[in-house]
């Protein structure tokens, strides 16, 4: 076996570094997917890159403007935080579903994002929120729109030295609120089978004038569903416009078959989540 | 490859060890420093056995690089008694019978006092939810719930 690395830089410029430096370095934050993937043999790199040293990394800043917190901070430290539960209780309830008390203590959303599954809970809450990524690298920094950052799964638009740094999430309107939901086997601990995310804001009548849709598990990246936002926009949020919502869901979802589920049951689950997800966010929303 | 030196506080006292830069802290924890009452289930983070106390988090040592350690803060079991006096949560897993090969055992009594150190009185439901990382095969779970929740409201009759 090759000998391998460990590297805790403190700063961004020492990371950009190293990573620019060796193409087969690894980033680390939690390593709740790497370390696997590293024992069970998948990947080989040559350098563990530690990024929880850098203090742009961890941590949560909320202002007027937006949400911001670093690639590595912890999902537990997301999910403790009493603003932003408030704020954004749709992405809470996503975070909250990647795995125990223990995978909660070390990944991070960063890394479910950039481990690119398609099935990763928290992209879809990030998704319907307009969340930007931030990205830092030898040419300097680039902010990339969270549904454009997966592009495949495993892969996302990173580059040669390269890597996350900070998820911003503009502060969601007046009445606005989102919600995410998923279908597992099991009651706890699995992987989506099909996922659904929606954000909506109504105004003072319980007219819905913006809303957004991802659906996840059902494509090789998470998705944006345009149609199925329209669906709701100018309702009342009635069964009626959920039904058409759903509709659009199934349609835009392209799932393959596996041992977690077929094509045609992730399809239909698409639009069922999609319609709770969007009674969930409306009552939410109406309630702020 | 040289060997990594680590400098780090495990159970409130300092400590130091050499590791490969690969090396996880469980590995690190049993084999470097003698402290085996952490155990290795699956070693993929799945099954809460070699729980420990991270800079106040709960987190799977299987999936922390023993590299990481450095200058951290560390609580593994063997730092949860006080001496001989057994922790609260020990005493109640003995007069519950809540275990029985015992591999899970520090994972849950880990896990257990962690919980108890961030809610002092959790319902079932929260016990149930916090430990459902840690996977037993013998006991079917409620005996350890059982032993939690008794250890709660034991502390909250002793405030009183």
């Amino acid at each position: 076996m090759h000998a391998i690395r460990y590297e805790a830089p403190s700063s961004i410029a020492e990371a950009i570094r190293l990573m620019e430096a060796d193409p087969n370095a690894r980033v680390l934050a939690g390593g709740t997917d790497l370390l696997v993937q590293f024992r069970a043999g998948l990947r080989q790199p040559s350098a563990f890159v530690d990024i929880k040293r850098i203090p742009e990394l961890v941590g949560i800043r909320i202002d007027a403007k937006d949400l911001r917190f670093g690639a590595a901070t912890p999902a537990a430290e997301i999910c403790e935080h009493p603003e932003v539960a408030r704020l954004f209780p749709g992405l809470v309830e996503a975070v909250h579903l990647i795995g125990s008390t223990q995978i909660q203590g070390r990944g991070s959303v960063g890394g479910n994002l950039c481990n690119a599954s398609p099935a990763a809970d928290s992209t879809c809450a990030l998704i319907v929120n307009r969340a930007e990524c931030v990205i830092a690298g030898p040419k300097g920094e680039r902010v990339v729109a969270v549904e454009k950052f997966c592009t495949a799964p495993g892969r996302t638009v990173l580059e040669r030295g390269e890597f996350l740094v900070e998820i911003r999430v503009p502060r969601p309107a007046p009445r606005t609120a989102d919600a995410y939901l998923r279908l597992i086997p099991r009651s706890e601990m699995d992987i989506a089978v099909v996922g659904a995310g929606v954000s909506v804001t109504v105004d003072g009548n319980g007219v819905c004038t913006a809303a957004r849709v991802a659906i996840g598990a059902v494509a090789p990246t998470a998705l944006l569903v345009p149609d199925a936002a329209a669906a709701l926009v100018g309702s009342t949020l009635d069964d009626r416009a959920l039904e058409k919502a759903a509709a659009a869901a199934t349609a835009a979802a392209k799932p393959i078959d596996d041992k977690r589920g077929t094509v045609s049951y992730r399809r239909t689950i698409a639009g069922v989540l999609t319609k709770r997800a969007a009674a969930s966010a409306a009552t939410r929303a109406r309630g702020k | 490859m040289a060997k990594l030196h680590v400098q780090t506080t495990i159970n409130g006292e300092a400590a130091e060890f050499l590791c490969e830069p690969q090396e996880s802290l469980l590995d690190a924890l049993r084999n470097e420093l003698g402290l085996t009452g952490t155990k290795e289930g699956c070693a993929t983070g799945d099954c809460g056995a070699c729980s420990v106390i991270f800079n106040g988090r709960l987190v799977p040592s299987c999936l922390v690089l023993a590299a990481e350690a450095q200058d951290r803060s560390i609580t593994t079991i063997e730092g949860i008694a006080t001496g001989d006096a057994l922790h609260p949560v020990q005493q109640k897993f003995l007069e519950h019978a809540a275990l029985q090969c015992g591999v899970c055992t520090p994972g849950f009594i880990v896990a257990a006092t962690a919980l108890l150190n961030r809610n002092p009185h959790p319902t079932e439901t929260e016990a149930r939810f916090w430990l459902a990382g840690n996977l037993c095969r013998c006991t079917g779970y409620d005996k350890i719930i059982r032993a939690v929740l008794d250890t709660a409201a034991e502390t909250r009759k002793a405030a009183v």
